[in-house]
């Protein structure tokens, strides 16, 4: 009886200290992509600062999403396209990345410094889901985590469809840089 | 003791769930944890792909910050066969430099060989297209014009007077993006002439326009304008002008090819003053091309 009593408080223990696992969020991370290359007549490049993102330090999971419309362009023209023809965003209003840091155990969260990480997982865009792998960078500092990234994405892996009259103004892969720094998330 | 035993074994199972399942939750899905995002109004956009249906307003705006250069032909009517080319020999031409100011409001000025007219106009929308909380099933704007005949007076000797060039209209374009690929829109308008050419005739001209946008490929789209004319136009002659198009999208520019049986390229001209008739083939080729221009770019920083 005694055990059983234990054993019952153990398990539900254990529920609350996982509820209570430190995530880590933010809603102003921010993602630049840029699709120029050395033909392109302008810089194709976007900037979006609404990213969201959520990282639970206990199991590395690590996860982003995006609203295509919130990217925004020097050239309202090219934002109009790229919304429309390209990224179909009435269609496809969201990009999200759901994945894990794979060397997790690497990072001490307590402790401020820098750490090279790689991060796996699925990223989808434009109704596609792709497997990605990067490698990132960690920063603790004070109590608040940095999480930055640099990868690159093949335009027609995601049905991203070029218009041969436009194909060599347009790079076929895209850089997409991602930066976030995250606050701990109160539950 | 039998009972309270597997009651307790039970709440151990319910714990060991409930932790499972949380760990899982959380797992597959961190992003939940920040809460639903609470649904913004946003604008409907892109309904048509240029701020013309055809000859008419449309209910778009071009993008503040943006000059959209534009220059539009009207070839000679194809019923004069290969004499003249199906028309292609003649051609009537208007340019125009239009600005987007803000996203519901932009102004624009053009010059026509047709009269040598010099016109411009505003165009501003109270109530955009939207979706979300607080929003519009339509795009209700407001368009108003002025148009200025060039031409050398008709009958110098008279007594002639500036504002006798002017004549002006009012537009009031309700429209609505019924899907991505298909936008529709009415616009009653009123076009008054300062100078008639006879005293029979009417100052004001009330038309009640239609237009449309039926998109065939994410770059192309089959495009037609109409205006009924109610009242004001004399009884022979004057026809409604009635243009069926296809827009083509080529990054920086947007062809708009098109038949019509209007001559004119403001609302003046193809309103009040298109003679001829699609019965008779008296149709002609036309085309508008935009071309837009990036005058104050957005930071990205």
């Amino acid at each position: 009886m005694l055990k059983n009593i234990f054993l019952i408080g153990g398990a539900l223990l254990l529920t609350i200290t996982n509820v209570q696992a430190q995530k880590f969020f933010t809603k102003t991370g921010r993602i630049d992509f840029n699709a120029t290359t050395p033909s392109s007549p302008e810089k194709i490049e976007a900037v979006n600062k609404t990213v969201t993102c959520v990282l639970d330090v206990a199991s590395g999971n690590i996860q982003f999403a995006v609203l295509i419309k919130g990217f925004t362009f020097e050239r309202a023209l090219m934002q109009e396209h790229f919304n429309e023809n390209y990224l179909e965003s009435d269609k496809f209003p969201k990009a999200e990345f759901k994945g894990v840091i794979t060397n997790n155990s690497a990072v001490n969260y307590t402790k401020d410094g820098d750490y090279t990480v790689t991060v796996k997982g699925k990223l989808t865009l434009h109704g596609e889901t792709r497997e990605v792998e990067s490698p990132g960078k960690i920063s603790v500092k004070g109590g608040k985590i940095s999480a930055s990234a640099s990868f690159t994405a093949v335009l027609g892996d995601y049905k991203v469809e070029v218009p041969t009259l436009v194909s060599d103004k347009v790079s076929k892969t895209t850089k997409i840089t991602v930066a976030c720094t995250l606050e701990p998330l109160k539950s | 003791m039998r009972r309270p035993t597997s009651i307790i074994r039970f709440a151990l199972l319910l714990a060991m769930g409930l932790n499972a399942s949380l760990a899982l939750y959380a797992q597959d899905d961190l992003l939940s944890l920040l809460g639903e995002e609470k649904p913004k109004k946003q604008r409907v956009k892109y309904a048509f792909k240029s701020s013309r249906v055809i000859n008419s307003h449309s209910m778009e705006f071009i993008n503040p910050g943006t000059m959209d250069f534009r220059i539009l032909h009207r070839f000679g009517s194809l019923d004069q066969g290969y004499k003249n080319f199906f028309g292609l020999d003649q051609a009537s031409m208007r340019m125009s430099f239009d600005f987007g100011l803000l996203h519901n409001l932009m102004v624009g000025v053009g010059r026509s060989t047709y009269k040598k007219e010099v016109d411009a106009f505003i165009k501003y929308a109270p109530i955009c297209q939207s979706t979300g909380p607080g929003s519009s099933p339509v795009t209700v704007a407001l368009v108003s014009g002025i148009t200025m005949d060039g031409l050398p007076w008709a009958d110098p000797t008279r007594q002639n007077y500036f504002t006798s060039r002017l004549a002006y209209y009012n537009q009031l374009i309700i429209g609505r993006k019924f899907s991505e690929a298909l936008s529709l829109q009415v616009m009653p308008t009123v076009v008054h002439k300062n100078l008639v050419q006879l005293a029979t005739d009417k100052n004001d001209i009330v038309g009640l326009g239609f237009g449309g946008r039926l998109k065939l490929s994410k770059r192309m789209a089959l495009t037609w304008d109409y205006t009924y004319v109610l009242d004001g136009l004399p009884e022979t002659g004057y026809y409604n002008p009635l243009s069926f198009g296809i827009d083509i999208e080529t990054g920086g520019h947007v062809f708009q090819l098109h038949v019509s049986n209007a001559v004119g390229m403001n609302e003046r001209a193809f309103i009040t003053e298109t003679t001829g008739q699609w019965g008779q083939g008296q149709v002609r080729f036309g085309f508008n091309l935009s071309r837009m221009f990036q005058l104050k770019k957005s930071k990205l920083d």
